[in-house]
This record gives structure tokens, sequence and C-alpha cells, in this order.
């Protein structure tokens, strides 16, 4: 953070009061581009609003979206981050390391942390109330989040923090239109015009992954910050397949064409001009260092010039407007202005391969994966592994020499319902098992308590670089749900959200070559920032023992018949109690009793004998029984008979 | 309450007896819930004779109250799709069936080369492809390894030898937007070091669905396709990944053997690959929670008339999968491609004379009703009743056996559904053109059964796992068939009761009439000797379970035995039975050392009988809900042996005729009664007499243990010390 602000505030000055500038307030928008090496295509939007602190500027703005400032107000918030995503980032294919994929790739459905400026036996109503306003705001169940068991408190492995950290995550919120729509109210142009104006609803959903994310940075409150006002930053990733003839038919080749494409293709619009309110409009293409490689190679025998970056490997519909490399990895990305075109004249690059090129991207030096073991309703194990992306050694060896160290630290979140035995865990280097304390070096586990609050566990781990994989290894237990907290049918099961993998020692951060006032653009800028890579694991699915919900009748009959049967016999036998009726018969018999109790005991048993004596003159001979039971069993048929063929 | 009505029953004969009626007032009478039981108890022969009888009746009429199948869940919508499998797929899996056919023509042993093939194709649609190699394990009878997940122990696997390697090919599909919390698994089988044209044509067929499935934008749970080395059974390859996938050991044993097997290095050279993909191709990877499993094959059958699809689905312990998956395979295989489908028929009793007369029988049966009212739709021909009698007869045996049919018995015992798809074409399969066809309706099958299970959002319908198929689109659920078992059953308690109740009766009413006035102490008397007497028929019964106990464990001894037959292990096995049970006796005395001297011997075997019989209810009752068809076939031949049971000695007081029919059909349960009898009556009787030999049984057993078969159990725990208390019974001096 503290790296960028000098570069923005001199980007300022730079500027002065431009005559699109309202008084402060700015708004950006860019798009950067990406072949992926699947013949996928990386679409990254990137939208800035800026405003200055309030006791400057006052409450009115003229670019900033309300809903954001008074957000910002009314929970006095620091930082918040919303991510909407649906499908999954492929860190092999797509990169784990680059600032797009550790800062955008994010886990399937809600994600949401937020710093609050209030005191600490605050921050929990504050994010309870953020949540239902967030949840109104961009029409998402995010209001799950509000109980106690959803979110949780990261003390260290997801951010650094001082206890006002509330993170949460709904891996099963579905994502689609009605939440784009909201989100994008807050751009000043919305997508009338401008860049968001090429966001077709139907090429974005039908992409590979599609996340929306919103990130609010404020320093309204602290007194500390150099920069005060509060900066959104909108981002939209999208990973599309531009549809292309030739893929299909180059199967047999061998080597694979990459599809050429252009904005037209994956989007269906063109680029008609930007939004006027906004300060920049650009878009840029970038190559990845190791494309740039693959396509130098191929170009060796073309001889290209020196200075000039043209690759022979494939040409450019639209002439860029300036090149810039990247200093450490020579990346190279092409920015093309928008200001230039407009209606009649719409910008559409497009990208056309001469040779089939194959290259994989930039990988961060783990890849983590995280998978259940075990079977059946009772127990099983969470296990994260992580694996060396062996390729990518030399991107460690390079930093740290030999005996390096690589520092990894994970953040899990568990629900209450799968016990974690935090004691279990077990650490794996290349297929050993290590001691649990010579591998970790920092652990912090909040145990889960039930319908109360979930588990947590931070664990950071310093593995050697030359480590091929390490698997951590915790078992749990499935716990049992009251009936209420079902849902009502077979259900699929239960989610376990992301863990989050964090790499300290790793920057994923791009600097650019040239000098400050050239590389004014917020996305550059962000790129510059100093983060450390980041990456999600796959949500999981635990199935726990579902009650047969859809046989209640049967169920509630004949637990109901067992009962009754069960009570009424057990309080038969303890009620009566022979001996005592027999004394008490016996006492009658002799008679010897005092005068009221022998009236009573004779009138009582006058009543009984008579009652008896009808009785038993109305009691069948065992004969007689026998017949009538035969003659109800007879019925009883008859009627099952009925029942059967007529009911 | 055996004890109380029995007291109860006594004391107003008692009081009778005494003649002072006027001056007690009579008893109050017992509830009518007690007299129930007293009337059915002290009428046991006649209720236990009429419940087998309808038992037995109503087992016959299984396939008279089989049910239309239907699909349950409705998010499934079998069919509401058009296909998307043309005639272009079917071309990508001939292609790929005609360069597996070429790989085996030009090198000899196509054993590594198909899955590298496999790869490279796998690759090229963009899957996460690997190969997993996996090393053979014979299974062993192994002490307690019964109903045991080893899913915590890691094991330390002994002597790998590189000729034990299979190397399953696996390719995921990662469903676009999805988010990989669930995959549906297709298992194409293949024999790698002896490629038929029927494995390579479901390899193609697997192949070209999954390429389908690799652009299409409906995916919503990730496809992985497995295709399984089975050179050493396809059960072994598809187990062995499965427990590599939920199971696995992080230990690196393979890390000695590294280098040493041609396999993996043959794995590691390949050509033509980027630098990564080598060891990226040995990274095992997964997808999530299995939702359903789908075992494809294709066979050369040669059917007359049309292409057939034969389902297979029972897996170990007659654990069936969810009804609904059976249901959308036969619904689309019906209704949308227009094969024929079958499950399997026990042929023999296909064509068994006396079944058709019954189905003749209930056939009239069901016309005259019909006649009398037209509403009255109970009746089947006879054709169709011995159909369905010879496929519910399989699907009883299949589940009872607790075997599974087929690899898709693996996934079961890991609770997911699975069934085994095995398709013939009507003509040969080297006829090119009828072959697209074929592949075309195949295809076409499996997308839709795919499409179906990826439509669900929640789980199978919870409670369509217990059934019987008559027919592939007919069942018996569990509500109707527990009927027959419940009238098999009944007669036991009941019996065992009148058993133990009867003799104190007449004991009592006997000594009354001796005179003895005091009721009292008549009471006392009787219950006195009545518990020492079911204590000591409680510690034969005790002793002789036991036994049964030891005898389930030789066979471990007798595996460490070199060098042995199966002849000679069942001698060996018989034999130490035997001195164990001499032992046992010898330690704890046989049945026939306690004698009661003011009792008379039959009163002995009566409670002896009794207390048989109530552990022998006991054992049926918990198999049942182990294995329900095991239980059931157990019960067939275990109540009228347990019923029936009579010394031999003492059988000379009725008629001439009734001691004659009841000693032959001791005899004759007594044979059909011990296990290895009815095996090998069974199998003489299927098989012809001059094949059966005494190992017989042995190497059935071992099966039975192999497979982890809670039928050996029963067998050993149950079966048999009933049996050998009824050989007690029998010549009970």
């Amino acid at each position: 953070m503290g790296n960028v602000r000098p570069v923005l505030i001199v980007a300022l000055v730079a500027l002065g009061c431009f005559n699109l500038c309202y008084g402060g307030e700015e708004f950006s928008e860019e798009l950067l581009l990406r072949p992926l090496p699947d013949r996928k295509v990386l679409a990254h939007f990137h939208f800035e609003s800026t405003t200055p602190p309030t006791k400057d500027y006052g409450h009115h703005h003229h670019l900033f979206p309300k809903a954001i400032y008074q957000l910002v107000h009314k929970f006095r918030i620091c930082e918040l981050e919303l991510s909407f995503t649906q499908g999954r980032w492929n860190y092999e294919r797509w990169g784990g390391s680059d600032p797009i994929s550790s800062s955008n790739a994010k886990p399937p459905g809600v994600e949401l942390w937020a710093i609050f400026d209030v005191p600490l036996d605050h921050v929990d109503a504050t994010w309870k109330n953020l949540t239902h306003t967030l949840s109104g705001l961009f029409c998402a169940s995010i209001n799950f989040l509000e109980s106690t068991t959803a979110y949780s408190t990261p003390a260290w492995a997801f951010q650094k923090s001082s206890g006002s950290l509330r993170y949460g995550a709904l891996p099963r919120e579905a994502v689609c239109t009605e939440n784009l729509t909201p989100w994008l109210k807050l751009l000043p142009c919305r997508d009338k015009s401008g860049l968001a104006s090429i966001l077709d609803r139907p090429a974005i959903y039908r992409g590979f992954y599609h996340s929306q994310r919103l990130r609010i940075t404020s320093n309204e409150f602290g007194s500390e910050g150099i920069e005060p006002g509060i900066d959104l930053e909108q981002t939209l990733t999208i990973v599309v397949q531009p549809d292309d003839q030739r893929t299909s038919m180059s199967y047999s080749s061998g080597k694979i064409q990459q599809p050429d494409w252009s904005i037209s293709s994956i989007f269906g619009r063109k680029i008609s001009g930007t939004c006027v309110l906004a300060r920049s409009s650009s878009v840029f293409l970038e190559l990845e260092s190791t494309l740039v490689s693959e396509l130098n190679k191929v170009g060796v025998d073309n001889a290209a010039s020196d200075g000039d970056i043209t690759f022979p490997g494939f040409e450019l519909s639209v002439a860029p407007v300036r090149v810039i490399k990247e200093r450490r990895s020579s990346s190279v990305l092409f920015e093309f202005s928008v200001d230039k075109y407009h209606d009649d004249n719409p910008l559409d690059i497009g990208v056309k391969w001469k040779h089939p090129v194959v290259w994989s991207c930039v990988q961060a030096p783990f890849q983590a994966n995280r998978f259940l073991l075990g079977s059946g309703n009772e127990r099983g194990s969470i296990v994260i592994s992580l694996r060396s992306t062996v390729s990518q050694r030399i991107f460690v060896g390079d930093e740290f020499g030999d005996g390096c160290e690589v520092q990894v630290v994970i953040f899990q979140v568990v629900p209450w319902y799968v016990k974690i035995y935090f004691h279990t865990i077990q650490v794996f280097l290349d297929g050993q098992l290590e001691l649990t304390s010579a591998v970790i070096e920092k652990i912090q586990v909040s145990p889960s308590e039930d319908r109360v609050s979930p588990g947590v566990m931070e664990v950071a781990l310093r593995l050697p670089c030359s480590t091929m994989s390490a698997v951590i290894t915790v078992n749990f237990d499935k716990g049992f749900l009251h009936i209420d907290e079902y849902p009502p049918d077979a259900n699929q099961g239960y989610d376990i959200p992301s863990a989050v993998v964090r790499f300290p020692d790793i920057q994923a951060s791009s600097h650019y070559l040239g000098d400050n006032s050239s590389l004014d653009s917020p996305i550059l800028s962000k790129f510059q920032e100093n983060n450390p890579v980041l990456s999600y694991t796959e949500v999981l699915l635990v199935p726990l023992a579902t009650p047969d919900f859809s046989m209640p009748y049967n169920v509630i009959t004949i637990t109901c018949t067992v009962f009754a049967l069960y009570f009424g016999s057990l309080l038969n036998a303890l009620r009566r109690r022979v001996g005592e009726e027999e004394r008490l018969l016996k006492q009658k018999a002799a008679g010897k009793t005092a005068l009221l109790p022998l009236i009573l005991s004779k009138l009582s048993s006058k009543l009984r004998v008579r009652s008896h004596e009808s009785h038993k003159s109305a009691s069948p001979s065992p004969l007689l029984s026998n017949k009538l039971i035969m003659k109800a069993i007879l019925l009883a048929g008859l009627a099952v008979a009925w029942h059967f063929y007529f009911g | 309450m055996c004890v109380r009505t029995a007291q109860s029953k006594n004391s107003p004969m008692a009081t009778t007896d005494a003649g002072v009626p006027s001056s007690q007032p009579p008893n109050p009478k017992p509830r009518p819930i007690v007299r129930i039981a007293m009337f059915l108890i002290s009428h046991s022969a006649l209720f236990s004779s009429i419940c087998c009888a309808a038992g037995i009746l109503a087992l016959f009429l299984l396939p008279l109250l089989a049910k239309n199948t239907y699909v349950s869940e409705n998010a499934l919508m079998p069919g509401s799709a058009n296909p998307m499998f043309s005639n272009h797929d079917t071309m990508e899996a001939n292609r790929l069936v005609k360069e597996i056919m070429d790989l085996k023509l030009s090198s000899g042993i196509a054993g590594i080369e198909i899955s590298n093939l496999l790869g490279k194709y796998m690759t090229e649609r963009d899957a996460d492809v690997y190969h997993h190699n996996f090393h053979v394990q014979k299974n062993q009878f192994h002490l307690g390894n019964f109903f045991s997940d080893s899913s915590y122990s890691w094991h330390v696997k002994e002597n790998r030898s590189c000729t034990q390697y299979g190397i399953n090919t696996v390719a995921i599909i990662r469903a676009p937007r999805g988010d990989g919390k669930e995959a549906i698994v297709l298992v194409s089988p293949y024999n790698s070091t002896n490629i038929r044209l029927s494995d390579a044509l479901s390899l193609g067929l697997s192949y070209s669905i999954f390429s389908l499935l690799s652009r299409v934008n409906w995916l919503a749970k990730d496809i992985i396709w497995l295709a399984a080395d089975s050179r050493f059974g396809e059960y072994v390859s598809v187990a062995a990944w499965l427990k590599d996938y939920h199971n696995p050991s992080f230990l690196d044993l393979d890390k000695s053997d590294d280098g040493t097997c041609p396999v993996s290095h043959a794995l590691l050279s390949r050509k033509g690959q980027p630098t990564t993909a080598g060891s990226r191709l040995n990274v095992f990877r997964r997808a999530g929670t299995m939702a359903a499993a789908l075992v494809f094959k294709v066979v050369d059958g040669k059917e007359e008339t049309k292409d057939t699809l034969s389902i297979y689905a029972e897996a170990s312990n007659g654990q069936m999968p969810n009804l609904d998956l059976i249901n959308i395979v036969n619904y689309l295989a019906v209704h949308r491609q227009g094969l024929h489908v079958k499950v399997a028929k026990l042929y023999s009793v296909l064509n068994a004379a006396w079944l058709r007369t019954v189905g003749q029988i209930f056939e009239f049966i069901g016309k005259t009703a019909k006649s009398v009212n037209p509403q009255w739709g109970f009746g089947i021909s006879a054709a169709d009743y011995v159909d369905g009698t010879a496929t519910l007869a399989s699907s009883i045996y299949y589940q009872a056996l607790g075997i599974p049919t087929g690899s898709h018995g693996a996934f079961r015992d890991y609770q997911i559904d699975a069934i085994t798809l095995e398709m013939s074409p009507r003509s040969s399969l080297y006829n090119e053109v009828r072959r697209s066809d074929f592949l075309l309706g195949g295809g076409r099958l499996l997308e839709g059964v795919i499409r179906s299970v990826n439509n669900l959002l929640e789980k199978f319908h919870q409670s369509f796992f217990l059934y019987l198929l008559s027919a592939p689109s007919k069942f018996v659920s569990v509500g109707i068939y527990m009927i027959v078992f419940m009238l098999l059953i009944i007669p036991l308690p009941m019996v065992a009761a009148s058993l133990y109740s009867g003799p104190n009766e007449r004991e009592s009413s006997a000594r009354t009439n001796n005179e003895n006035p005091d009721p009292a102490v008549a009471i006392v008397t009787t219950s006195g000797s009545k518990s020492c007497k079911w204590l000591h028929a409680a510690r034969v019964v005790f002793v002789v379970h036991l036994w049964s106990g030891m005898v389930s464990l030789i066979p471990y001894l007798i595996n460490q035995l070199p060098e042995r037959t199966p002849t000679a292990c069942m001698l060996v096995w018989v034999l130490l039975s035997f001195v164990g049970l001499i032992i046992l006796y010898c330690i704890a005395g046989s049945p026939y050392s306690y004698k009661i001297s003011h009792q008379p011997p039959d009163r002995e075997w009566a409670v002896l009988k009794a207390v048989m019989i109530s552990v022998a209810s006991i054992g049926l009752g918990l198999m049942s809900i182990i294995n329900y068809a095991t239980a059931q076939i157990g019960a067939i031949f275990m109540v009228p042996m347990c019923l029936l049971a009579h010394p031999l000695k003492h059988a000379g007081t009725a008629g001439k005729l009734r001691v004659l029919s009841l000693t032959t059909s001791n005899m004759v349960l007594a044979v059909i009664g011990f296990p290895p009898g009815a095996l090998l009556l069974v199998k003489g009787w299927l098989e012809g007499f001059d094949g059966v030999s005494f190992g017989d049984f042995w190497i059935w057993a071992e099966t039975l243990w192999t497979w982890n078969s809670a039928t050996y159990l029963y067998l050993v725990l149950i079966q048999l010390p009933c049996w050998v208390l009824c050989m007690h019974i029998l010549l009970h001096p």
C-alpha cells in the first residue's frame, strides 16, 4: 500500500484539475485481456472511483456512488471486499502467482470480509448490520453470514488485523445477472457507455469463470492515513472460450492452434467510446513472460528487429498506443486508448495467431488442493495437499538460493457440524510423516462450538524449497443436526468453504518499466502493489446422515405404535401388584375388617360379584371364543382384500 | 411373560381342584392380549404350520405382487432433453477403436501403449489426465476383516512385484461454472494384455461420450472417466482406484521400487509431451464426492432380435443401488433407444415344469377373479409368471450370496450408487455399418443417463434401496417382501413359548392329580426346577455357539498351511471342528451328561429345543437386517428344521404313518439344513453328481470370505449351530 500512495499523489498533482475532474472525485475504467494457454481468454474489467475525505469535500458527490459512501460511514468500514464468483479458477492453467490470479481468483459463491473502525465489542453487531445491508444492495443472501456459525475472526492467517476483521463465505450462493445489475449501477455510466457497455450478459455467463468483486478502502476514520478518502475498486474477471472453427479441426495435427479472437467475437459488441465521466479509459492486452519467450523462439527465424516489439507469432488488428514491458519477468502489455474511438469507429481489438504456440502459466510455488477422505456418515478427514509446481522451481530458487524455505499460511473455516480434532493434525512431506512441531511454525485454532461458532484453523508451515509434496491431514467426526436444521428433502450435503493458502514470502506484483508519470493507470498501480500470493482451495461437500423425511407417516405410525405398546405394558407391569391384590381378596374373604371398610368392601364386592356375574354370563365359552376369533380373522381378511383391490 | 401366563393359567386350575370355589372370589380374567397370546401358544402347532405354509405361498405370490417401477425423483427428468450425441461422435469412437486395434496388430503386447494412447486422446479434450498405477493384492481371510473398514489404518504393503502392476487411465472434465463438489464416474474396463474388439469398442464409445461432455455447456458435476485396466479382474482395478481416491496412503512406499519397474519408466519417458506433462500424469487428482457411477461394457453377444442392454446391480452383501438409477437407464433404453433390457435370470428355474403349473394355477385364479369382478386385475400370464419368478429368484440369489455381480460393487462399498451396463449388439461387432448404429444408440443412452444424474440437485430418493427386481421394469419393495420373512419367522417364538410352557403345564397338572393339595408348593418347585433346566439348555446352546465361532475362525489357520488342496482343506476343517466340539464337551460337559432325576427326558429336549429356536429366531432377525435375502433363504431351510426337530427315539407315541413321516422329514431336513450338504445337493442337481467333490464347499466358502460376504458368517454362526443342536435333539436318548 505504502508504495502506491506516493505514486497516486504524484499522479494527482500531475493531473491538477483536469477538465473531467469533479473537484477531486475520479473515475477510471480499464480492461485487460490476456490469452490463456488452454485456448481461452481472460478479460479483466477494472473500474475505480475515488473521493476525497468528507472533512475537505463534504457529503455531496458527483461520481462516487452514494450507497457506498453511506455504507462506509454508517458501518465505519476501513476495508471491505465482496466477491461473487461462479466457476473455479484453474490455478494450474490460468496461473497462480500473478496479481490477477492472486487477488481476483475467488472461491465459488460469495466471499465477504471487512475491517471496521469500531470498538472491538461492537464489531459483531456492525458485521451483522453490514451483511443485511449488502444483502439488500446486491440482491444476494449475504444475510446468511449474519449468524455466528457462518463467519469467523481470523487472527493472522488471512490478513494482518487487529481483531476487527470478520470473514465469511457462502459457497452455495448462486451468482447470476441479478447480482451484476446492482454492481453495474455503482458505475457512473452504468453499462450505457464506456467499457462496461460491452458486458453482454449471455457472453459473460457462458464463460468458464466469472467473478465480480467490489473492494472498498477508506481512510476516513484513520488518523495516520496519508491519502484520506474512499477508494472503490470494482473488478469483473471472466474467462471465456472464443468460438473458433479451426480448433475443432486441428486436433489430429498434435499441436493445437490458438483460436483467433477479437472483442466482438467474445462479447458480441465493440467498444464504442469512453464513458465521458472517466478520467482514463484504456484497454490492455497482456502477454505473459512464458508466452513472450515462446513467441521469441518462433520469431528467431523471422529475425524481428530488437527495438520494435512485434511478435511474428501473431498479429493485432489494431496498433497499440504503446508497449509496456515488465521489469522482472519480461511480460508485455500493449496499451490501447479508447479516447479516439466512437460509435462510427468502434474499437475491436483482435488477435490472429500465425503459428501454434504452447506455453504454460506462471504458477505459485505450490499448488494447493483439498479433498475429503473416508466414506460413510460417521467420520472422515480433510486433507490439504500442496504439490510443488516443478517447472517453477527456478522461480523460488533464484530468490533464496540453496537451503531456502517457503512459508505457507493456511486459513480454514469449518462449520460446527464437522467436528475437527485438531490434535490429529499430521504432516507428510514427500511421503514421510514429519513431526508436527518441526514443520509447523505457528498454529492457532479455535474449536467449534455447537450451533454457536465454526472451527477456525490457522497454520503457518515452513517448508524446504526442495519439497515436492506436502500433505496435511485432520480427522473429523460428523455431527448430528436437529430436525429443523435439515433442509426439507434428501439434501446433497453440506459445504465446507474454501481454505485460503497464502505464501507470504512471495509477492504477486509486476513492476513495469517506465517512469511513474507514464504509468498513471490505476490497474497498473494495482499490479505493482506488493501483495503475497494467495490461492483458494476447492469447496468440499460433506454428506451428513439424513433421516428419511419422505416417509414421516410411516415413521410416526411405527414409532407411536411401538411406544404405545411398550409404555402400556411397562406401566401395567409396574402398576399391578399381584401380591397386594391377592391379599385384598383374602381379606375380603375373611371379612374381619372394621365396620366402615366392611360395608364398603361388601358394597364393592357385591358390585363386583354382580358385574362379574353379568360379565360371566356374557363371556363366551372357549369354543365360542374360538368361533369369534375365527370370525374376526375372516372379517379382517375380507377387509384387507377389499382394501387391496378397491382401495 | 411366559412365566406369568403359566402361573395365571395354573392358579385357577389349582383353586378349582382345591374345592373351595365359593369362599374365594375368582381371579379376574387375564387381559385380552394375554389371552390371544395364550390361545396362539396353546395351538402353536396349527398356527405355525399355517404361518409356514402362508410364508411359502407368499414367496410364490411375489411375482404377482410386483409393482411397475417409476422414477421417484422428479429432478432426474430422464429423456427430457434431445440427445446431442451424433454420427460425428460415432466416427470419433470408430477412430479410436481403429487406432487401438492397429496398436494391437503392430505391437503384440498393447498394455502400456493403450493407456498412453488413451492419455493422449484425453489430454486433447482439455481433461485432467493421470495414470493410476495399482498393485494387485489377493484378498486373504483375515480375522475380523468382516464389516471393518480399514480406512484409518495405513497398511504396510509387502513384497510388491512389478508383474502385479496395473495401470488405470483416468481423466476428469471439470464442469465449466460448476463448483466441483460432485462428480459422475464412467468406468470402461478393458483387458490391456489381450484387448478384444468389444473392449476397444467400449473404450471408443466412452471416449466419444467423454469428448461430447467436454464440449457441452449443461454440465454441473465433474465427469471422471476411468479406463480400468482389467487384466487382473475388473473389480480389482476399480476397487484399487476407489481405495486410493478415498483412503490413500500418504506414506511413500513406492519409493523403493521407483525406477525398477518398467511400468513407471514407460509412462515417464513419453515422447512429444511438454516437460511437465510426465510428472503431471502421475499426480492423483480428485473431483469431489461421487454422485453415481456407470460401468459400461460392450460384449459380443449376438442377440437374436434387438440390441440388448443387460443391467447388473447387486453389490456386496445384498446392497443395491438406488432404484431410480436403474429406472432411468431402463426408461431411456426402452423408450428412447429401443433396446431390449435384461436383468439376470436363473435359467434353470425357467424351464421347470412345476413352476409353469404354479403359474397356470395363478393365471386361472386371476381369470376367475376377473370374471367375477372385472376390476380385480391381479392375474398375469403363466409365461410372465415363470419369467418373473426366474428373475426374482436370481435377484434373491445374488443378493443372498453377497458377492457383487460386477465392478460396480466396489462403488457401493463407498456408498456410491453404481450399476453395470453391458451392451451386446444384434449383429457381429465386425459389421461396420451396423456398428455405428449400435454406437449411436449406446452413446445416446449413456449421454441421457449422465444428463439425468447431472440434473440431480439433491440426492437420489432415500427409500429406494431395498427391493427385488422381478423384471427390468418391475420391482418388489421391502414392504411386500418383508411379509414372507415375517410369516416364516413368526412360528419360531410361538413354538418356543409353547414348548417352554407346555411340559410345565402337564407337569403341574400331573402333580395335582397326585393329590398334592398345596398349589403354592407346586408352583415353587416347578419354577425352581424350570429355571435350572432352562439354564442347562442355555449352557448347551451357548457351548455350541461358542464352537461355531471357533469353526468360523479355523480357515484362518488352514490358510497358513502350505500346499493345500480344497479337499484336504475341507477335511482338515471338518476334522478340526469335530475335535473342537469334543474338546468343548469335555470341558463344559456334554448335553446328555446333565440329568434331573425327577424329570422325564422328553421335557429336557423340549426345553433345549425351545432355547435353540429362540436363539435361531434372534439370529435370523439379525441377519435380515444385514442381508435380507440371506435371511430369507436361510429361513426357508431353518424354520422347518427347527420346528420339526424331534428325538427319533421318542417318536413312537402317535400313529405309525405320522411317525414315519416325521422321521423322514427330519432326516431330509438334517441333510438339507447342513450347509455343505445343501450346497453339494444343489450343485449335483444343477451340474450332475459326477463333478461334485468334497472340496467344493471349501472353494465356495473361500470365495465368500474373500468377498467379505456376511453369508459366510450366517452359515457358520447361525445355521451350523442350529443344525448341530437339531442333531442333538434327533439323537436325544
